[in-house]
């Protein structure tokens, strides 16, 4: 046992075998190891978000001609994040008058425990991940699922008729948005044969996004969806409903909700970059073990791994900065009415195709296939969706298709589709259909 | 033996929880402890090594039903005011039943799975599964619902069954011919 070695077990991410190595093996040590293990991934998950909403209104103010955080902790307010923290670690905790006393309080840990547990199946670098479980896809929707619940819990235990709301449209959105990300990630796991996030990871000599840009973008739009985030804020929008199910909750309490956000967007992005590009495979030298016996080719796995993750996140406050929030109706028309048909779609292609390209092929060859039958559905889909939208905007200015009677669900496609000129934008912005929700 | 001190654990979880759910006067309240015992039913299968069975139950019961039920409950008028009883006098029919049933069950396990005589413990240690079965289980499971000499027919039904349902309550929702949408 010496100092040396531990710095390099250190660097080369190999703690484990050091223990293993001067502790002797044995359940003790293994339990031991999974304990510290744990605990390092839990305190990295908790302590990265002081630095992601520090990121996040950096770069939504940058987008917006401001300047953001600029006072606390240096020219580039690095320490806002953490005066905050320390202010919501202050609060006094109150309990509403008339909540529900166990559901109220047990809601926010839920919400961040249920938002910890997905990170055990990510793949930070080879052989660094916390379970490589051959179901680990599955493992994350399950979790996910349930953790829909616990909004539930918090809108109904706050005893306010906004947080009923807004766990009522919470609920709604996440549940409906659940089918097509579950169809989209049947595609990757189609492509590599297995459910281990592990095994995706080793799957991709190319990464799957050449494979299935669809699955990707399908996949992405539910993930905002699901994390709640802009435009698919309306869980919390704060001019209607003013902060929706977490209203009523103040201190470290709200500060839990907003934790879980914030880990739940990171891991999105975590998975994105695992399942489409290409984890942390970085040309073969995250494999690369030095001549004493160190596998330093991690630590440029879990640098290249961070690199893609954080790319991803950007796009996600990228987005924020820029679109506006949608309407309930459109919402969820937007869900059944053309992302869930477009996925079924995708799946069923995707599996022809792959069943019908023989083994062995070339994978550059096979990329192709799969990249020219994506674009095809892609392509058919804006056509139609095009198409459409020209009935109805010709029926409702009494052009030549005036005599057919619009359909009661016919305009809702318009969202998905590019608009071709301002006039068609205006038209679809204006689509004046009734709500047939009854969530609103 | 760590399994089975798991399994008394997660026994007492599932059975605190069950009486949870018919005493319980608020049915909120209910409604969650039910949750409590999905959780830990599904706990009982990942220790059984069954993972993806646990993670269904995590998604279909937690993540569907109970909301579901949840659902139910809150769009119910006046039924959170519920000033009944939670007790009624069918305990004795209820006690007989339950014994019936119990009595099937451990014969029927006990003719599946007879203790061998060398492990006849409670707290032998507990069967070990060949790790090559465990590793490729789902694609297992998935091969046994579609071949022809397994389960594709049943399968099958179960999926047409569903697909019944579907078109049903789609039906049911749809506006009549003439009536205005009042939503």
């Amino acid at each position: 046992m010496n100092i040396i070695d531990l710095i390099k077990s250190i660097i080369s991410l190999d703690l484990g075998n050091f223990i293993r190595r001067n502790f002797g093996t044995g359940p003790g040590t293994e339990l031991l190891i999974d304990l510290g293990g744990v605990l390092i991934l839990a305190t990295f998950c908790l302590l990265i978000v002081i630095f992601l909403i520090w990121l996040e209104r950096k770069v939504i103010a940058r987008i917006q001609d401001r300047i953001g955080p600029n006072r606390v902790g240096g020219r580039y307010g690095l320490l806002q994040t953490v005066a905050d923290v320390m202010k919501l670690l202050t609060k006094e905790v109150i309990n509403p008058a008339g909540a529900d006393w166990i559901t109220y309080n047990l809601a926010p840990i839920l919400v961040v425990i249920a938002a910890l547990l997905t990170w055990a199946v990510i793949p930070f670098a080879p052989f660094v991940i916390g379970v490589d479980l051959n179901i680990g896809v599955f493992y994350f929707l399950a979790i996910s699922s349930a953790s829909v619940m616990v909004l539930l819990l918090a809108g109904w235990g706050s005893n306010n008729k906004y947080a009923l709301l807004g766990a009522f449209r919470a609920v709604a959105q996440m549940v409906s948005y659940e089918v097509p990300m579950i169809l989209a990630l049947l595609v990757p796991i189609i492509l590599a044969r297995t459910m281990s996030t592990g095994g995706i990871v080793e799957a991709q000599t190319i990464p799957f996004l050449l494979f299935a840009p669809l699955s990707a973008l399908i996949f992405y739009i539910s993930s905002l969806a699901e994390t709640g985030r802009t435009p698919f804020d309306l869980l919390e929008a704060e001019s209607e409903i003013v902060a929706g199910f977490h209203i009523e909750y103040g201190g470290m309490k709200f500060g839990m909700f907003f934790l879980a956000e914030f880990v739940g967007t990171l891991f999105m992005s975590a998975l994105f970059a695992t399942l489409y590009l290409g984890g942390y495979r970085f040309f073969g030298l995250e494999n690369w073990v030095s001549a004493d016996g160190y596998p330093y080719g991690r630590l440029i796995g879990l640098i290249v791994f961070f690199v893609k993750m954080f790319a991803v996140y950007f796009v996600y406050i990228w987005i924020r900065g820029t679109l506006p929030r949608v309407r309930v109706d459109q919402i969820l028309n937007y869900n059944w009415k053309f992302l869930v048909p477009l996925s079924l779609v995708l799946v069923f292609v995707v599996a022809i195709v792959d069943k019908l390209i023989p083994n062995g092929t070339n994978q550059v060859v096979r990329m192709s296939i799969h990249l020219g039958a994506n674009l095809l559905i892609g392509l058919a889909a804006i056509e139609l969706l095009r198409r459409r939208g020209r009935e109805n905007r010709l029926a409702a200015s009494g052009g030549p298709g005036a005599g057919r009677p619009a359909s009661p669900d016919s305009g809702h496609g318009h969202e998905a589709a590019p608009a071709h000129d301002e006039h068609d934008l205006g038209e679809a912005l204006g689509a004046r259909e009734p709500i047939t929700v009854p969530i609103h | 033996m760590s399994q089975q001190i798991i399994f008394f654990i997660l026994a007492a979880v599932i059975l605190t929880s069950a009486i949870a759910v018919v005493t319980l006067r608020n049915l909120f309240h209910a409604a969650l402890a039910l949750m409590v015992s999905f959780l830990g039913v599904a706990g009982i299968y990942i220790l059984l090594e069954a993972a993806f069975l646990g993670m269904a139950q995590l998604l279909v019961y937690i993540g569907a039903i109970s909301i579901l039920i949840i659902f139910a409950i809150m769009m119910t008028r006046r039924l959170m005011q519920t000033s009944e009883s939670p007790f009624n006098a069918q305990a004795i029919a209820a006690l007989i039943g339950s014994l019936i049933v119990l009595v099937i069950m451990a014969v029927v396990v006990a003719r599946l799975y007879p203790l061998t005589p060398s492990t006849d413990s409670m707290f032998a240690s507990a069967t070990t599964v060949d790790p090559v079965i465990l590793e490729s289980s789902v694609a297992r499971m998935g091969r046994a619902f579609v071949s022809a000499d397994a389960y594709v027919l049943p399968f099958e039904i179960a999926s047409v069954l569903l697909l019944a349902a579907l078109v049903g309550s789609i039906i049911i929702a749809w506006p009549r011919s003439g009536e205005e949408d009042n939503l």
